[in-house]
């Protein structure tokens, strides 16, 4: 018999963030955004950076996860992150503010003292923040008319 | 014989010094608090990257990775965690002299390489004049970071990778509870079974049983029922992933090791400010116990005194 929850686990070498059993999920995989439900088969992978939900009975929670791993057994998800946060716990003004950093950045191309790279990934992340901040609904978080764009995830 | 001033002078003296040392072990029980969060905080992940690297191990062809591959241990790199400040009783002096030991030991043609961690370990090899292939300070004046544990670890696995060393062992404090810190030598590279080996490197320094904490388990894989040899779906070849998890596995076990450092540097410094606390209360008490007596052995003179002149009129 399949099982019907899975017993998820989100940690950074700073700490755990999510112990739970949840009913479904979604995770920035490597080549993209994976949904697992309980009794997938085995899978291993790498993550980029993104937005992790999942959902509990009707409820869904999101986080923000940076590189690491996942690995899915039929009963269980671990989450190795980089770095991460829950939803509730960023702080959209910073956010906002990394995201003006990064895109005053981008319009100087060709400057040399900019690296390119580098501004890319930083408006990814704060991008993803605001975009999770802003579904976590959690306080602070963007008023409606004030959503960002989706961010394109990298290639 | 002291005057009744100079007592008075000197208890002043001691009742500061006093104040200093309590006002030491209240910010460290403090900063220990935090530190010891931090420690258990960082296990979970711990825990899960050796029960996701094993698992891994199990399932798919483990093939042979620069990380793993043992050598005959020639050259040897030795990673030493001490403090960057003192007053924290042995703590230091303890770390210090086990890595002296083992550079002594290891002295086998080659000369064994040192990356030190922490002002003290380093002033101390510098003064021994000892060659130190890298050093960092002032990892511990804020809360230690992942980051700065990836830094030391590439550093390491260049090392490694470039043969440069046959073999990485770390040297530091282990928490053990607030009134012991255990020295452990381990093993870091190349990685063992996926499980570093422990060496024991000294013993415990006992504790009052009534302050003892429950023993610290070393992060431990979460009890699991046997999850079945299935092979995994990947999403990139296992090499590749194994490639990426390895490195990983380094980083988090120089970050656990500065962490349990940070909070045994902690405890110890606790410890030694409330010995020193209660050091001070003692001085104060035989004083004042000397300066009334100085007191009245004054009074009883001057009672002679007025006595005697008066018998002599």
């Amino acid at each position: 018999m399949l099982p019907t929850a899975l017993e998820l686990q989100i940690v950074t070498p700073e700490r755990l963030l999510v112990r739970e059993e949840v009913h479904e999920l979604q995770v920035p995989g490597r080549d993209g955004y994976m949904g697992i439900l309980p009794g997938h088969a085995p899978l291993l992978s790498e993550l980029q950076m993104g937005e992790l939900s999942y959902r509990k009975g009707n409820h869904w929670s999101y986080l923000t996860v940076f590189w690491g791993f996942v690995e899915v057994l039929p009963h269980r998800v671990i989450v190795l992150a980089e770095t991460g946060e829950r939803g509730e716990e960023i702080d959209v003004e910073r956010a906002q503010a990394a995201r003006q950093r990064a895109e005053e950045r981008l319009k100087r191309i060709g400057d040399p003292e900019v690296d390119l790279a580098r501004a890319q990934v930083a408006l990814q992340r704060a991008l993803i923040r605001l975009q999770v901040a802003a579904k976590a609904g959690g306080p602070g978080a963007l008023a409606p008319g004030r959503l960002p764009e989706e961010p394109t995830h990298v290639p | 014989m002291p005057t009744l001033i100079d007592f008075r002078r000197r208890i002043r003296s001691v009742k500061n010094t006093q104040k200093i040392t309590r006002a030491m072990k209240l910010v460290s029980a403090a900063k220990l608090r935090r530190a010891q969060e931090r420690v258990f905080s960082a296990r979970p992940y711990a825990g899960q990257m050796l029960e996701v690297l094993r698992s891994l191990a199990r399932r798919a062809e483990v093939r042979r990775h620069p990380l793993l591959a043992v050598r005959p241990e020639e050259k040897v790199l030795l990673l030493l965690l001490s403090g960057d400040k003192g007053l924290c009783g042995p703590f230091n002096t303890n770390v210090i002299r086990l890595a002296e030991r083992f550079l002594e030991a290891r002295r086998n043609g080659f000369e064994p390489q040192l990356i030190t961690i922490g002002k003290k370990g380093r002033d101390f090899f510098r003064r021994r004049r000892q060659a130190l292939a890298a050093e960092h300070i002032n990892l511990f004046v804020r809360a230690v970071e992942y980051r700065q544990a990836k830094e030391i670890a590439s550093q390491v696995i260049d090392l490694y990778t470039r043969q440069e060393t046959d073999a990485v062992y770390l040297i530091y404090n282990e928490f053990k509870s607030i009134l012991a810190q255990r020295l452990i030598t381990e093993k870091l590279l190349p990685i063992e079974g996926i499980l570093p080996t422990r060496v024991e490197g000294g013993a415990a320094v006992p504790g009052k049983e009534a302050y003892e904490r429950p023993p610290t388990q070393p992060a431990a894989p979460v009890g699991e029922a046997p999850t079945g040899e299935v092979d995994y779906i990947y999403e990139q070849p296992p090499a590749e992933l194994f490639d990426r998890l390895l490195p990983r596995h380094v980083e988090v076990q120089v970050y656990r090791a500065l962490l349990e450092s940070a909070a045994a540097e902690q405890a110890a410094r606790m410890t030694a400010m409330d010995a020193a606390t209660g050091n001070a209360e003692e001085m104060i008490e035989r004083l004042t116990l000397e300066m009334n007596k100085a007191r009245q052995a004054q009074i009883t003179r001057e009672l002679i005194e007025i006595v005697s002149g008066a018998a002599a009129l």
